[in-house]
């Protein structure tokens, strides 16, 4: 059958005119937030074309210029706009990498905790019985373990089976492997709920009365439908994964100092801090506040955007 | 009653599906309680020739539904049988074999249609699954086609769900059951979340496809209006168990059953002149522990000692079968349905 002219407008159009779009406009802070988390999302993919300086290139490192204050300081110099650090790389460059490390970190704990979340919280949700009943008990057990404690053990773990000589090229995977599953349970409970809800809707039981597998019925039915939740969820699990990866990374057992992440730059600034060079640990700090808390405010809009009991 | 020596399509034989309701069995060992067993079907046995409706009425609760998911396959007996042109389908498997051959219509089109699929999908679905491999422009064409089918344009495959009036959504879900030709459909109450006027519509569309497509329905339904516009014979179940089964028309004009009876009266009738309403006195009892004897003695103005003791069966009487001690001894007052019944079931409400 074809489409005739007078049917549907352009996808983008109908995306520009939905109501999201409109809530979206409507709030100046949101969109301020959106602006910020795209900024930073920008400088971190393109961290190579962005970033003044090659701060981790030991060839374009100069030890004399160690410790420039920003620019508009005294003794400042025009080259490093938010100064320099004890080894002379530029603090605004570091800034730069260091949010690409902590937004991967980021997005892949957040991404792996989704995976293991939703897998079990479909499959509890629609098999039910003991299978529901041993992955609830053990999602218990996660949630009465801090997330940083979780991470502490997995880290120390992975520090006694990791050759030392692979420690650093790993320690990036281990701390991945250590926010995600230590963040898991929250996306199961939802993702349970909603699968008990939606299992027992009549279109999925038109998929059964004509045999579609339960494998199907949960991946092509169920899992579309819960997903609106679970991805405002998400968001602000970004938010938390960023700040407990800079957490660890600032205690020491996140990524090392030769590719630092947001935490590690802070870590190492502090040191520097009642010395009177107060600019190597602020600025990465500020950096990390203001990226969760435009991630935040973006999460929150999202969550009441979705809400239609909020419309 | 046309075809009446043909075997019948559908065939059920004391059908009886009970869940267990105990509570925990640690609860159990406390309170020194037993296990409890709600019959939802309980020993159902019905047939239905080729090409006609049967139609299931009964108050909420009474296993209407059960019914209807049981033959479909969506539940499986505890015991009894089902067949379906003569093959036995007791097993879970045996349903696999027979799966494209039947379909079910939703009572809620608000629940029935997933949300995130578009209209074309929805209607594609069995279509995809009996036949993979099936190409996108067979499947635009036949979802068109179904679409016009049922009063809908071809255009409306693009569109999402919920787009759509209450009495579209069920045009779409009948499109979706009639994708895999099916020469069966089981309706669970298909009108009753539409507008008394949509209803007709549904209904008529029903009607005028099972003439063209030659289909048999098992339709359930609450409302004894709509039941006598589109059946050819109706059932009228009373808390898991068949207490009536007649011809349409003859279940109107000479209902046997107390029960049959009393579901009627709550009609309201055009044609008569103003007589005193009997209103259906008391409430479906709890199935859990059910009354003794006839199931339905504690409603009915005629019930005697016998009927508190002993279950009748469903025996045949006259053209239909009936389930009931006082119309086998033959002492109920005639069937007039402008007459209202004596009895203590009318002093009770």
């Amino acid at each position: 059958m074809t489409i005739t002219p007078d049917s549907p407008p352009s996808r983008f159009n109908r995306f520009m005119d939905s109501d999201l779009m409109f809530s979206f406009l409507s709030s100046k802070l949101t969109v301020v937030s959106a602006i910020i988390t795209l900024i930073f999302f920008v400088a971190a993919i393109f961290a190579p074309l962005v970033a003044p300086h090659r701060p981790f290139d030991p060839a374009t490192i100069d030890l004399l210029d160690a410790f420039t204050p920003p620019v508009w300081a005294e003794y400042g110099d025009a080259r490093f706009l938010l100064g320099t650090d004890d080894q002379g790389r530029d603090v605004l460059s570091t800034i730069i990498y260091g949010c690409r490390i902590s937004l991967l970190v980021g997005f892949a704990a957040v991404g792996l905790s989704l995976l293991i979340g939703v897998g079990v919280g479909l499959l509890s949700g629609f098999y039910g019985g003991w299978l529901d009943t041993v992955f609830m008990r053990l999602a218990d057990v996660q949630l009465t373990v801090p997330a940083i404690l979780t991470a502490l053990v997995i880290d120390g773990i992975a520090d006694l089976f990791v050759p030392p000589s692979m420690r650093e090229t790993l320690s990036i995977v281990v701390l991945i492997l250590a926010i995600g599953l230590s963040d898991w349970p929250r996306y199961a409970r939802v993702a349970r709920s909603s699968t008990m809800v939606e299992r027992n809707k009549e279109y999925v039981m038109a998929a059964r009365v004509i045999g579609v597998g339960s494998f199907r019925i949960i991946l092509r039915h169920i899992l579309p439908n819960i997903l609106g939740p679970i991805l405002v969820m998400a968001t602000i699990g970004l938010a938390i994964a960023i700040t407990t990866e800079a957490t660890l990374s600032f205690l020491g057992v996140g990524v090392p100092p030769t590719t630092p992440s947001l935490g590690t730059l802070i870590r190492i600034g502090n040191s520097f801090l009642f010395s009177g060079e107060w600019w190597i640990t602020i600025f990465p700090s500020l950096a990390l506040v203001l990226l969760v808390l435009a991630v935040n405010l973006l999460s929150d809009w999202l969550r009441d955007a979705l809400n239609p009991k909020l419309r | 009653m046309t075809k009446h020596d043909a075997a019948p399509l559908i065939e059920i034989k004391d059908l009886e599906r009970r869940f267990d309701v105990s509570k925990s069995p640690l609860s159990r060992f406390f309170n020194r309680g037993q296990k409890q067993y709600l019959k939802a079907v309980d020993g159902v046995s019905l047939e239905i020739p080729k090409g006609e409706t049967l139609s299931i009425v009964g108050e909420s609760g009474c296993g209407k539904s059960t019914m209807a998911k049981l033959v479909v396959g969506l539940d499986f007996p505890t015991a009894g049988s089902i067949s379906f042109e003569e093959h036995d389908l007791s097993k879970p498997e045996d349903f696999t074999k027979f799966r494209s051959r039947w379909q079910m219509i939703f009572q809620d089109p608000y629940a029935s249609l997933n949300p995130r699929w578009r209209v074309r999908d929805i209607i594609a679905e069995p279509m995809r699954e009996f036949h993979p491999g099936v190409s996108r422009v067979e499947v635009d064409d036949v979802v068109g086609d179904l679409l016009t089918k049922v009063g809908l344009s071809p255009k409306d495959a693009e569109k999402f769900p919920h787009e759509f009036s209450g009495g579209q959504r069920q045009r779409i879900s009948i499109a979706r059951a009639l994708s895999s030709e099916p020469e069966f459909l089981v309706c669970d109450e298909p009108t009753s979340a539409l507008d008394v006027s949509v209803q007709a519509q549904i209904l008529n569309l029903m009607k005028e496809l099972q003439e063209r497509l030659g289909l048999t329905y098992l339709f359930i339904s609450h409302d004894l209006a709509v039941v006598h516009h589109i059946s050819t014979k109706i059932g009228v179940m009373y808390l898991g168990r068949i207490c009536e089964v007649a011809d349409a028309d003859d279940l109107f004009r000479a209902p046997r059953h107390p029960y049959t009876r009393m579901l009627l009266e709550t009609i309201p009738k055009m044609d008569t002149e103003v007589v005193e309403r009997v209103p259906v006195s008391g409430e479906v009892p709890n199935p859990i522990n059910a009354p003794s004897g006839c199931t339905f003695h504690p409603r009915c103005p005629f019930a005697t000692d016998r009927c508190k003791q002993e279950a009748p069966a469903l025996r045949d009487t006259g053209g239909a079968k009936v389930a009931c001690h006082a119309v086998e001894e033959d002492r109920l007052p005639p069937a007039d349905r402008t007459r209202k019944p004596h009895g203590k079931g009318v002093q009770n409400a």
